[in-house]
């Protein structure tokens, strides 16, 4: 299983919460963290596995997520 | 294919040829490169679609839609416009009301375009015979927003040829729409007309929608959320309409050399009116009366009106309508002189010897009251 | 690791104004990643509605008109016919499309205008509040239907790719959803196949997206791509509707 990463960018998420609805590993929370907007932004974690599979970065209405990929 | 095509292919030199005002406009906005005609069909207008089908089908690139309403073709107009093509739509009264959202549209984008309004009896359905009822319309909006449209008022059938292939230079100068305003009369009589010569080339157009490639993405648009900004834009748009009125303002006079009244007429009011005045002169040689034919109806010819006032003692309006352009006189006059508004509303037009006698009736009360 | 999914280049980077959930936000990204992958950048003009995707323009990096309220079809017409080599699409709401714009997408499609319409469907009218559409469900409140439509006075809702479909020069009508994974890729399938056609000249096209309106169905996003699911496209069945083979 191919090892994946995944960057948020913070000043454009909304916390709409698709990625982490879609994520089939979990990788993805709400964190505590507000944005200058004041939305209440995602983080990614690391020890779930992501396998780059891009199912959060094709969700996001923002575009903020950049996807990585071994 | 219809027998005006057929006349147009063999007579592609200019010569002077018998044509209808409507065929004439058609003809001289081929001649000024005029590519796209959108248009719905209203009386008394019909003959300039029907003519446009067939001849851009002859042209090059020619684009010709019936679209399915004025409302549609005027934003067809918009479309081939932004794209960087002269483009054309025409209607009558009910179906340039139609047209005000989308004349308003292209003045505020800054895109061009030629309107004609061949102009009926109103208001409503109204009637399908000539008349002047729509001056408002075309000078004070009548679309909504703070802008003007240049609007070009022919008086024969070289007129309606000649503004044509002006309008289209003028709406290309100033990337502004412009109207070329006729009437039913002008529209359906046949007048020899000689052609303007055809067009080779029109400049380049740096603001049109091509596809990015190679340079920054382009807009064009009319909505400006911030408003200082939207302030800023409309007076660009004035400072615009200054140099158009310093620059485009037409007007005729006619036997105006002392005379002590002048009528104010455009359009076929105006041809009627030079028929009056001939008559009076010819039955008596002291009536002094000129007419100053407005040619561009926005910009209005104040200064022309003005200088008049110098010498002129009396002003006569004649209108056909209920009285829309002598509330300009009014303007330019700014009550320095006593204006007398004579009109026929409803499509009705007048013979020359009608209001001839009006004219004389009105001049001769003016001298009686001024000897009082 | 190397990079496999970046912001594609046609979206420029800038914060869309779109509500959290917003289906415009995904389908203007859908549509960007389509103008980089088949080189249409340089070659595509879109016509934005009015309605929240009025300020298209800000995000999409291509030459755009606006046009009035409902005539984006009739001005995608003119540019059309003017430059036939371009990718010109149009980008309509229901209010644009299925109401104030209707007989101008009806005569385009009937015509064959070699027009691309993108027609954002969410069964509401969004940027003016929430008022209800020609495509709000029955029963569905709405600030001027604050008993739920009613179909026998209101009418029920229209189905747009149907409509257009018993005419003759319509090339493809599909209706597709950015609702979920699965839905989002077809929509981009849609989308391409959409461009696709009108590159080779063969009609009218036009690609109907159900789209969450959080705001204004007063739901999170998550419940309202639920109810896509559930509710709308029961109304709206996903799927195509008319595709012409060649």
């Amino acid at each position: 299983m191919k090892k994946g990463q995944v960057k948020i960018d913070t000043q454009f998420c909304k916390g709409c919460r698709f990625c982490i609805e879609y994520c089939p590993k979990g990788a993805l929370v709400l964190s505590g963290k507000l944005n200058a907007k004041g939305y209440r932004v995602v983080e990614f974690l690391k020890d779930k596995n992501c396998t780059g599979c891009a199912t959060c970065a094709l969700v996001c209405p923002e575009a903020a997520i950049e996807v990585y990929r071994d | 294919m219809p027998w005006f095509a057929r006349k147009q292919r063999l007579r592609c030199i200019v010569t002077k040829q018998l044509m209808y005002g409507t065929h004439a406009v058609g003809e001289a906005a081929i001649r000024a490169g005029c590519t796209c005609y959108f248009g719905y069909p209203i009386t008394p207008q019909n003959e300039l679609p029907e003519y446009m089908s067939a001849r851009l089908a002859q042209i090059k690139n020619g684009v010709f839609i019936q679209a399915e309403s004025e409302l549609a073709a005027i934003n067809m107009v918009l479309g081939a416009s932004v794209a960087g093509a002269r483009a054309m739509t025409s209607s009558s009264s009910p179906g340039i009301s139609l047209k005000q959202e989308g004349i308003s549209f292209l003045a505020g984008s800054e895109l061009p375009a030629v309107i004609v309004n061949i102009v009926r009896g109103g208001p409503g359905l109204g009637n399908i015979a000539p008349a002047q009822s729509d001056y408002f319309q075309a000078t004070r909006g009548g679309g909504h927003g703070d802008y003007r449209t240049v609007v070009f008022a022919p008086a024969s059938v070289q007129e309606m040829a000649d503004m044509t292939y002006t309008a289209f230079d003028v709406a290309d100068t100033y990337r502004t729409p412009v109207m070329l305003m006729g009437d039913g009369m002008l529209g359906q009589i046949m007048e020899p007309v000689t052609l303007p010569k055809a067009k080779k080339k029109l400049s380049e157009k740096k603001y049109i929608l091509t596809g990015a490639r190679g340079r920054p993405a382009r807009l064009i648009k009319s909505l400006i959320l911030d408003t200082k900004e939207m302030e800023d834009h409309n007076w660009k748009l004035m400072r615009k309409y200054q140099r158009i009125a310093l620059k485009e303002t037409r007007f005729e006079g006619f036997q105006m050399e002392n005379a002590d009244m002048v009528v104010i007429a455009y359009g076929t009011a105006a041809r009627i009116a030079k028929g009056a005045i001939k008559r009076l002169h010819q039955e008596n040689k002291n009536i002094k009366v000129g007419l100053i034919r407005p040619v561009t109806l926005w910009p209005f010819p104040v200064k022309a009106v003005q200088d008049a006032a110098k010498q002129a003692k009396d002003f006569f309006v004649f209108e056909m309508s209920s009285g829309q352009m002598v509330e300009d006189v009014r303007l330019a006059l700014e009550g320095s002189r006593p204006i007398h508004f004579y009109g026929r509303p409803g499509g009705v037009v007048p013979s020359p010897a009608e209001l001839a006698r009006n004219i004389a009736r009105y001049y001769y009360q003016s001298k009686r009251r001024r000897k009082r | 690791m190397k990079k496999v999914y970046a912001r594609p280049k046609s979206l420029r980077k800038v914060p869309m104004h779109y509500c959290p959930g917003c289906g415009h936000s995904v389908i203007h990204k859908l549509i960007a990643e389509l103008l980089d992958e088949m080189k249409l950048r340089g070659k595509s003009i879109c016509v934005p509605p009015a309605g929240c995707a009025v300020l298209a323009y800000n995000y999409l990096d291509i030459d755009m008109v606006e046009a009035p309220h409902g005539r984006a079809t009739a001005v995608a017409t003119g540019l059309k016919r003017v430059r036939p080599k371009n990718l010109v699409f149009s980008y309509q709401g229901d209010g644009d499309l299925a109401a104030i714009g209707t007989a101008e997408a009806l005569h385009a499609a009937n015509r064959g205008e070699n027009i691309t319409v993108i027609f954002v469907n969410n069964a509401v009218y969004g940027m003016t509040g929430g008022q209800m559409a020609p495509t709000t469900l029955p029963g569905q409140k709405t600030t001027t239907s604050p008993a739920g439509r009613n179909s026998r006075v209101e009418g029920p809702p229209i189905k747009v790719c149907e409509m257009l479909s018993g005419l003759e020069n319509t090339a493809y009508l599909e209706r597709v959803a950015v609702n979920t994974p699965a839905n989002i890729r077809k929509t981009k399938k849609a989308i391409q196949k959409a461009f696709e056609i009108q590159q080779k000249n063969i009609g009218f096209t036009l690609v109907e997206v159900l789209s969450p309106c959080p705001t204004n169905w007063r739901m999170d996003p998550l419940d309202s791509c639920k109810w896509i699911d559930e509710v709308m496209s029961k109304t709206f069945p996903l799927g195509i509707v008319k595709e012409v083979k060649c």
